[in-house]
């Protein structure tokens, strides 16, 4: 991190499932509003600009990073760094599921989602391509790490960010809550807040986790975005089932007292994964895909 | 094999949450501010008139009593009881008029042939008050009966949104009870009320209690019917309640359509129904 301190705001919002008019107002509202609070960087949602179950609705909300429809946004990120969630139209028309990263008035990085759920209740993979690049990248809040909901269920996703020197996991969501029981949580709010959690500790970063609210089709989204130390200790929390706009400052000594204290990044062996790795691609025994 | 007996208790404060936030999400996305039930005095339409009234206020709820001359005055003594304690807007229509209208041409008609008009006369009703009304019609049907295909399709499964359809039965009553829907309404046999003395539990032939332990195990947790017969269930009740499952699987699902285009609906052509919403 560049900055000593970095103030960070996540934007739970409730899109409107199709209406890229009405989401993207809706953006402009909410960075305004936070670029007048002095925010540093503000994320968004997954899919924030469009909403979650898009199905055939894929090609007409689509933007390629060129797109006049981003250009307020972009003018904004002059002042305000901004995270947005969207799906992302490439030069030779293939559409992901991607996020933005808008600084200095252009699109400074993107995100493809890369793993795409395909079972249960969800099917992207038959509307999306997905993504095939992970990367750490430099922004004026530090170095960013960008990961898309299910992209953060494949541990090594992180891990690659982490070894590039991410500073702050970034994790945009559209969880469905699911899996009533006895308890006061769902069990995708139980798991995600202990992913969440888990990933602080091991790759002693910064984590900020924006998920969205609302209901589509039936199904609702939990909300609950928060954002945690490298120690883990939760800094902001967002209120469940409802918008909200959370805000914390991130403290760059924090991330050097938390690395002082456990080096866990010190004592990565990434030349040992690496053999390892090799070594069963060439068995390819357990090892399913490429 | 191992297996517990699953749990089938919630978490009544949340549940509560989700199911009045999805009734009030739903119905305004579509640009209405009200719903209409059908109230028959029985558990299920006493929750969802309870949750509509906290999700959209009492004065945004009608609930129609429908009776036929053959039901339980119970029956209409315990919708009144609801929605008078709701504070809902009620009517009651008698369906006696329609129903024996009908059947003076088939007098010969048996108890589900009556019974399914009925539902569906009920349903009609239902759908011109949604009209007249500009209330959405909410469902009753909870997953138990959706499952087992324990309802009449177009009948008492019509419904524009449906907040209880991803509850077991027992989950109805648990949900009910903490609402403060009457001990009487919770705890008495479920019935349909087609026919006099009919009851669900004798019809079907096994209690919720039970059954709803088979369908957690077999619909939520994934176990196949050898693994249940292993862990101590019935053998003959596992199969029973998997054949009723089966074999009502088209009533889950819209009228099949004969594929001829490049764009059927619903096979490829996959829109949310929450479409610009």
């Amino acid at each position: 991190m560049k900055a000593k301190q970095v103030k960070i705001a996540v934007a739970q919002i409730n899109p409107v499932l199709g209406d890229l008019t009405k989401n993207l107002a809706l953006h402009k509202q909410i960075v305004e509003q936070a670029r007048a609070e002095g925010i540093h960087l503000i994320v968004f949602p997954e899919l924030s600009l469009t909403g979650y179950f898009v199905k055939d609705l894929v090609p007409s909300l689509a933007l390629s990073a060129q797109s006049p429809h981003l250009d307020r946004l972009k003018e904004l990120s002059r002042d305000i760094s901004i995270v947005v969630g969207l799906v992302e139209e490439s030069a030779d028309y293939r559409f992901y599921n991607s996020a933005f990263l808008l600084e200095g008035g252009e699109v400074r990085h993107l995100h493809r989602k890369i793993y795409l759920p395909t079972y249960g209740m969800f099917d992207e993979r038959r509307y999306f391509a997905s993504g095939s690049r992970l990367q750490a990248t430099e922004s004026t809040c530090g170095a960013l790490g960008l990961l898309i909901c299910e992209d953060l269920w494949h541990p090594s996703a992180p891990y690659l960010l982490s070894l590039e020197g991410m500073d702050i996991l970034i994790g945009l969501s559209s969880s469905p809550g699911r899996g009533l029981g006895a308890e006061e949580k769902l069990e995708s709010v139980k798991v995600w807040e202990s992913l969440n959690y888990t990933y602080a500790n091991l790759f002693s970063c910064f984590v900020i986790f924006a998920n969205r609210v609302g209901y589509e089709d039936g199904v609702h989204f939990w909300g609950g975005s928060e954002i945690l130390s490298p120690a883990g200790t939760l800094l902001a929390k967002a209120k469940y089932h409802q918008e909200d706009l959370i805000i914390a400052e991130l403290e760059k000594s924090e991330l050097r007292r938390e690395r002082a204290t456990s080096p866990l990044l010190r004592d990565e062996r990434p030349g040992l994964v690496l053999r390892e790795l090799n070594r069963l691609m060439e068995k390819r025994c357990e090892v399913r895909s490429t | 094999m191992k297996l517990d007996r699953p749990d089938l208790t919630i978490n009544c404060g949340l549940l509560r949450k989700i199911l009045v936030g999805f009734i009030e999400n739903e119905v305004r996305k579509m640009g209405f501010q009200r719903a209409v039930i059908g109230v028959s005095g029985g558990v299920d339409s006493a929750l969802s008139a309870t949750l509509a009234a906290q999700a959209l206020g009492s004065e945004n709820v009608w609930g129609l009593i429908m009776p036929y001359r053959t039901s339980s005055p119970e029956s209409v003594a315990h919708a009144q009881l609801v929605v008078k304690r709701l504070k809902i807007n009620s009517a009651l229509i008698d369906i006696t008029p329609m129903i024996d209208a009908y059947f003076a041409s088939f007098a010969d008609a048996d108890h589900l042939r009556r019974g399914n008009k009925m539902a569906r006369e009920r349903m009609t009703i239902l759908y011109d008050h949604s009209a007249v009304l500009s209330a959405l019609v909410l469902g009753t049907s909870n997953k138990t009966e959706l499952m087992l295909g324990y309802g009449t399709l177009y009948g008492d499964m019509a419904s524009a949104i449906n907040p209880l359809g991803d509850l077991f039965k027992t989950q109805v009553r648990q949900l009910a009870a903490y609402l403060g829907v009457p001990e009487e309404i919770v705890r008495k046999k479920p019935s349909a009320d087609l026919w006099v003395g009919q009851t669900d539990e004798e019809e079907l032939g096994f209690t919720y209690e039970e059954v709803d332990q088979v369908l957690m195990l077999m619909i939520d947790k994934r176990y196949e019917i050898s693994d249940l017969v292993e862990a101590g269930f019935e053998e003959r009740f596992v199969r029973k309640v998997f054949e009723k499952v089966q074999s009502s699987q088209f009533k889950r699902r819209l009228p099949l359509i004969a594929k001829v285009s490049g764009r059927t609906i619903d096979r490829d052509f996959r829109y949310p129904r929450d479409w610009g919403r």
